[in-house]
């Protein structure tokens, strides 16, 4: 690397990682803000649902328990107070799970993350490979071809997917199981506990990945395209470059710079579409914790995921930022 | 113009999506009068298979409901929604994108930073919790998607009118002493206008891949058929009648891919001619 594209690259990190208390930190925060607020418009709070469970209805002692948790203070105290506790990692207790929702979290979030993750990759490669296909035979057979195929799996619903890959796969052929993350009861160890693992880990993450692999393919194939026509792919062609070389050399490396720009919302899009897919495969992760909190109206825990989800975005964006300067030496502001 | 409707005819997944959605019109059209009164009524025995009686093409699920009119009463659902939702997210995505685009400065500041946090927040779970707080019902969920669906649109007029607003006939309209509200909408938006309405059919699509899935995990409106609510139910059938999510769930994919063709098919046309 030389010199000067080493001190263009560091200069603009250190702009990107000093922007973080400008531009990251107020759009979280507004994040919070908007989702317990949102999430504070229903009528009844916690003390109610709580009160309907335990068929209480004496007022004095509902009132002190309100007073107890700090329910019965004005809505701008109870955010500030919010907003204290999340710096501390404390996203409140559920009274429905009666669990602190930070533990309750804690439990489902590593599944999501090696659900999302895997499909993450899947959906990355096989979307490149795709793309790549078009990059060789633009307009032929095969390209118009993969196309339709990704049009087409672009416009399945994922849950569906999901439904019939269950279907097929495992009341049919009976080749993979039904649902959850591991096999209960069996106390599996070492290379059987992983492969019983990957088992469960397959359909679910296939389910996730199939629409980005549409997503993706589709960027890639539109970039190549594009770039096609540029000077120097004809140069490189008039230098005689062999057409695997200018394809996944000279294209590609243009091509993977708008999946770099994707991959940070990507991460959000994906939380999004977990709660579906979880809840088809009975996948114990965040995303059917999302469906369970809506359905048992349990706001404390629904607050928490929108907060959580919001700054892995932020996050994200803010490597997928990092990750661009270095690799694109177009950027300069 | 004549030049535009040649292309529109030679381009293949314009006009296949096109016929789709000509079908598609045709059945929602007819679903009233071929079924009339609530799809939601028992009308025959439990699980009759697809073909086994002629009354009843696509057969009946567990509840005796004819399939066939449930799934004709749902496009119609899906689509109002669809083309609800992405109207509302078109206007309202159309009206932030220009003034930001227009004036520029602090006004163009916030606002974006407005955008910035709707994209940051999963679509899928913002939908989700707005429809839980509202209560499930058609309109609280063409909103809640629209509520959504408006960020794309605002980040493309923004983009078109801090291009445009530097164009020469802007300039002469401002010299003549023409009000910002007629230089937005009488000479930039007309020119502004194409990649917005070449995103349109892709939004519907999305807008009904997005209440299928609501409709799935039980947040639809409860007092329509939704196709997504068929799948849900299905479920409990899984093993032995497939057909009762199979069927539901291929009309889905049909209407978003009839959506996702034209959509392809507008984006070819129109982005074309802006850039030649």
């Amino acid at each position: 690397m030389k010199f000067s594209s080493l001190r263009r690259g560091l200069v603009m990190s250190g702009r990107v990682l000093l922007s973080i208390p400008f531009r990251a930190l107020p759009t979280l925060l507004a994040a919070i803000v908007v989702s317990f607020l949102l999430l504070r418009l229903i009528p009844g709070d916690a003390v109610d649902v709580m009160a309907s469970q335990v068929a209480l209805s004496n007022e004095s002692d509902i009132a002190k328990w309100r007073h107890d948790l700090g329910l019965d203070r004005s809505i701008g105290e109870q955010l500030l107070d919010y907003i204290v506790n999340l710096a501390r990692l404390d996203f409140g207790y559920s009274h429905i799970y009666n669990m602190p929702v930070a533990s309750l979290i804690g439990e489902r979030l590593p599944s999501t993350c090696l659900l999302a993750g895997t499909a993450f990759v899947v959906a990355i490669i096989l979307g490149i490979l795709a793309g790549v296909i078009s990059g060789y035979a633009k307009g032929g057979a095969l390209d118009q071809l993969t196309s339709a195929v990704l049009l087409l799996l672009y416009s399945v619903p994922a849950f569906w997917t999901g439904l019939l890959l269950i279907e097929v796969f495992a009341v049919w052929l009976n080749w993979l199981p039904l649902g959850g993350s591991q096999s209960l009861g069996l106390d599996l160890s070492g290379a059987a506990r992983i492969g019983d693992r990957l088992r469960h880990l397959v359909l679910p993450a296939v389910t996730l990945a199939l629409f980005y692999i549409a997503v993706d393919a589709r960027l890639v194939r539109a970039s190549m395209l594009e770039v096609q026509n540029q000077d120097y792919i004809r140069t490189a062609i008039a230098k005689g470059l062999d057409r695997h070389t200018i394809v996944w050399k000279h294209m590609l490396r243009n091509a993977l710079l708008p999946l770099t720009a994707v991959a940070g919302n990507r991460i959000g899009a994906m939380l999004g579409g977990a709660v579906t897919i979880e809840t088809v495969f009975n996948w114990p992760g965040m995303g059917r914790l999302a469906f369970e909190a809506v359905l048992k109206r349990d706001f404390t825990v629904l607050t928490a995921i929108l907060v959580l989800s919001a700054f892995f975005v932020i996050a994200a964006n803010i490597i997928v930022d990092l990750i661009q300067v270095w690799i694109d030496p177009r950027i300069e502001h | 113009m004549l030049a535009l409707l040649k292309k529109a005819y030679l381009n293949n997944s314009l006009v296949s999506g096109a016929t789709l959605l000509s079908v598609l019109a045709a059945v929602i059209i007819v679903a009233p009068f071929l079924y009339p009164g609530d799809p939601q009524s028992m009308v025959a025995p439990a699980l009759i298979r697809p073909g086994e009686d002629a009354r009843y093409i696509l057969g009946t699920d567990g509840l005796g409901h004819d399939l066939t009119a449930e799934l004709m009463h749902g496009a119609g659902i899906s689509v109002m929604i669809g083309i609800g939702s992405v109207t509302v997210g078109v206007f309202v995505g159309t009206i932030i994108g220009a003034i930001g685009g227009y004036f520029g400065g602090l006004v163009d500041d916030l606002l974006t930073r407005l955008t910035e946090l709707f994209q940051t927040v999963p679509t899928f779970l913002l939908v989700m919790a707005l429809v839980c707080v509202f209560e499930p019902s058609l309109v609280v969920i063409i909103a809640a998607i629209a509520a959504t669906s408006w960020v794309s649109v605002a980040r493309i007029t923004r983009a078109q009118f801090r291009t445009l607003r530097q164009r020469d006939y802007v300039l002469a309209a401002r010299t003549l002493g023409y009000s910002d509200a007629r230089i937005i909408v009488v000479e930039i938006l007309p020119n502004a206008i194409a990649p917005i309405v070449a995103n349109i059919s892709l939004m519907i699509a999305s807008a009904i891949l997005l209440e299928s899935a609501l409709s799935f995990i039980g947040l639809g409106d409860p007092n329509v058929v939704s196709w997504g609510s068929m799948i849900a139910e299905g479920r409990d059938y899984m093993r032995s009648d497939w057909y009762l999510i199979a069927i539901p769930g291929a009309a889905i994919a049909a209407t978003v891919f009839a959506f996702n063709l034209v959509g392809d098919g507008l984006n070819h046309v129109l982005n074309a001619r802006a850039s030649s």
